[in-house]
């Protein structure tokens, strides 16, 4: 079996699944935000339950709109503190204490390799890269797992990428992601599980394994799977609250399709307007103009990611008229990137440094784009519309392509600079 | 049972962005959100509609965020339902969890113009353009699915039946 189906299967009280099967599923954890959580709350107090599935088991966790955005966005996180706080829910997460969900949900440890999460928010795939079947689902399905514990499933089919070689300077899980989404497609995984192999992946820090799980939902993907191993014990080592399974693809699985990439041919990688799928090399992007950039999001908001980014626009400016905006996306990134000077080295090249949120992302707050405007972001999506204006455009990239543009005013790679 | 509308039609990879964007997410009323349907495509869309009018896109329906306010703005619309040859899964998940009924049609968004008007029989899966007499063929939805559409959804289907 497939890693995806083995977990199913554990879950499922099963000796083996097969694509296709339907299951029912024990929850080991579950998650929503300020966004999705309010309309989960509702509906489960309109079922009249008396206690959540189990109150250590889920998180809330205000990101999107926080700090409180506006009136309607302060009510929803209030619906949250208030829930959290009637019934006793440990995982609340707010104020100081908050910070973007999937990256914060590995950090405190709440989520162990081998189990089953759902999120209401599509990147809850993200920790997949620790070998966990993570998943985005919608509020109402959150509010029958807060009521049961359980959920169902279809038993995915599993695409497996290997990725092989050398990587080129500045390439890292952000390009290689976008590689691959730009080469299937924002279908070309639907439903399915992607598995991300080979010695490129054995190799890779969990800082790179989280960006690439976390797009896994824009190939259309339901889990984005890496095998754990070493690297992923290391991390979770001292830092999980529960025991870790390990679950491992068995050599002779099968899987629905098998894609070799040969990473010594690819550079980093910029998605152009509107599909995260619409990608060129950086050698072929030509002259952009940006007026914003964001380094930040679930996608790339980890430390290696301000590090990275840090450390390409030392000692440089931002380019005039151009406003770029980083995000540690914890309180404990936040900290950390403060101690080891990262902040100020953002600070003296001229950057705003805003609080742990998702923000612009999704066109909240923090950095919302006007009409004919353009952004260059770490972030994981640019349909229409979603940095601000419909008429604006956002461009991806990864933390050091996006230091590079900020200072040259244009999308750039830091061997220009 | 069958739903009967006038169509509108829309492209590839329609992601929930466009179905209702993030802006208006600090509600989840489905009278406001409503309003604001597929706004960023067409800015007018909500006023226009009438009450049972269907959704024609291609491939790749209801693509991006998990957001249930995005079947939930449709639905509130007048939306009487969407086909498309595909659906993302997360959409296609929320779309019966609200009882906005979906089809899955190959073949769909390059048979069936804008202003047509079309009829659709959920128990056959069989889809009538009245305006060419055209006939496709979609997926069928099962009578226990029909009965989780017209309850409202999984939880008064839920609560009907404690």
């Amino acid at each position: 079996m497939t890693m995806a189906e083995k977990i199913l299967a554990a879950h499922a009280g099963l000796d083996s699944v097969e694509p296709g099967q339907l299951v029912e599923v024990d929850v080991d954890f579950a998650l929503g935000n300020d966004i999705t959580a309010p309309i989960a709350i509702k509906t489960f107090r309109q079922a009249g339950v008396k206690t959540v599935f189990d109150r250590e088991r889920l998180a809330l966790v205000s990101d999107h709109f926080v700090p409180n955005k506006d009136i309607m966005s302060a009510e929803q996180a209030l619906i949250l503190r208030e829930f959290a706080a009637e019934h006793g829910i440990v995982h609340h997460y707010d104020g100081g204490e908050s910070g973007v969900e999937h990256v914060l949900l590995p950090e405190k440890g709440l989520v162990v390799p081998g189990d089953v999460v759902i999120g209401a928010d599509s990147h809850t795939c993200t920790y997949g890269a620790m070998g966990i079947f993570a998943t985005g689902v919608g509020s109402t399905d959150l509010a029958a797992v807060m009521i049961t514990g359980k959920t169902w499933f279809k038993v995915p089919r599993s695409i497996k990428f290997v990725y092989k070689g050398n990587l080129s300077p500045w390439v890292g899980g952000k390009d290689l992601i976008l590689y691959t989404i730009g080469d299937i497609g924002v279908d070309g995984a639907l439903y399915m599980a992607m598995e991300f192999t080979g010695p490129v992946m054995d190799s890779m820090s969990m800082a790179g394994r989280f960006t690439m799980s976390n797009m896994a939902i824009e190939a259309g993907g339901k889990v984005g799977l890496v095998n754990p191993d070493d690297t992923t014990l290391n991390y979770v080592n001292g830092r999980a609250v529960r025991d870790s399974v390990l679950y491992r693809s068995d050599e002779d699985a099968e899987y629905a399709r098998v894609i070799d990439y040969d990473c010594s041919g690819i550079e980093p990688q910029v998605a152009f307007p509107h599909l995260p799928e619409n990608t060129k090399g950086i050698s072929e992007v030509g002259n952009i103009p940006l007026d914003q950039v964001v380094i930040g999001s679930c996608t790339n908001g980890r430390l290696e990611d301000l590090a990275l980014a840090a450390d390409v626009i030392s000692g440089k400016k931002v380019s005039k008229g151009l406003r770029l905006i980083v995000l540690p996306t914890t309180p404990t990134v936040y900290m950390q990137a403060l101690s080891a000077g990262i902040l100020a080295t953002f600070m003296n090249a001229g950057a705003v440094i805003g609080p742990p949120t998702c923000g612009p992302c999704l066109g909240g707050h923090m950095g919302v784009l006007a009409k004919g405007e353009r952004a260059l972001a770490t972030t994981n999506r640019n349909f229409v519309g979603r940095m601000g204006h419909p008429k604006s455009e956002v461009y991806l990239a990864n933390p050091a392509i996006a230091a590079a543009s900020a200072v040259l005013g244009r999308i750039a790679s830091p061997d220009e600079l | 049972m069958k739903i009967k509308g006038k169509v509108w039609k829309f492209g590839e990879n329609i992601d929930t962005d466009v179905i209702i964007p993030a802006r208006y997410l600090n509600t989840s009323d489905p009278e406001e959100l409503a309003k604001h349907c597929m706004e960023d495509a067409d800015p007018d869309f909500s006023r226009k509609i009438k009450p049972g009018d269907i959704i024609v896109a291609g491939k790749n329906f209801g693509c991006g965020s998990s957001r249930e306010h995005a079947p939930i703005a449709l639905k509130a619309a007048g939306i009487g339902c969407v086909i498309a040859p595909s659906f993302a899964r997360i959409f296609y998940r929320n779309a019966f969890n609200m009882g906005l009924p979906i089809f899955e049609c190959d073949g769909i968004s390059g048979g069936i113009r804008a202003g047509d008007v079309v009829e659709v029989n959920a128990d056959t899966g069989e889809i009538r353009d009245l305006t060419t007499g055209d006939v496709f063929s979609a997926q069928p939805i099962p009578p226990f699915m029909q009965e989780l559409i017209s309850d409202g959804g999984l939880i008064p289907h839920v609560l009907k039946n404690l």
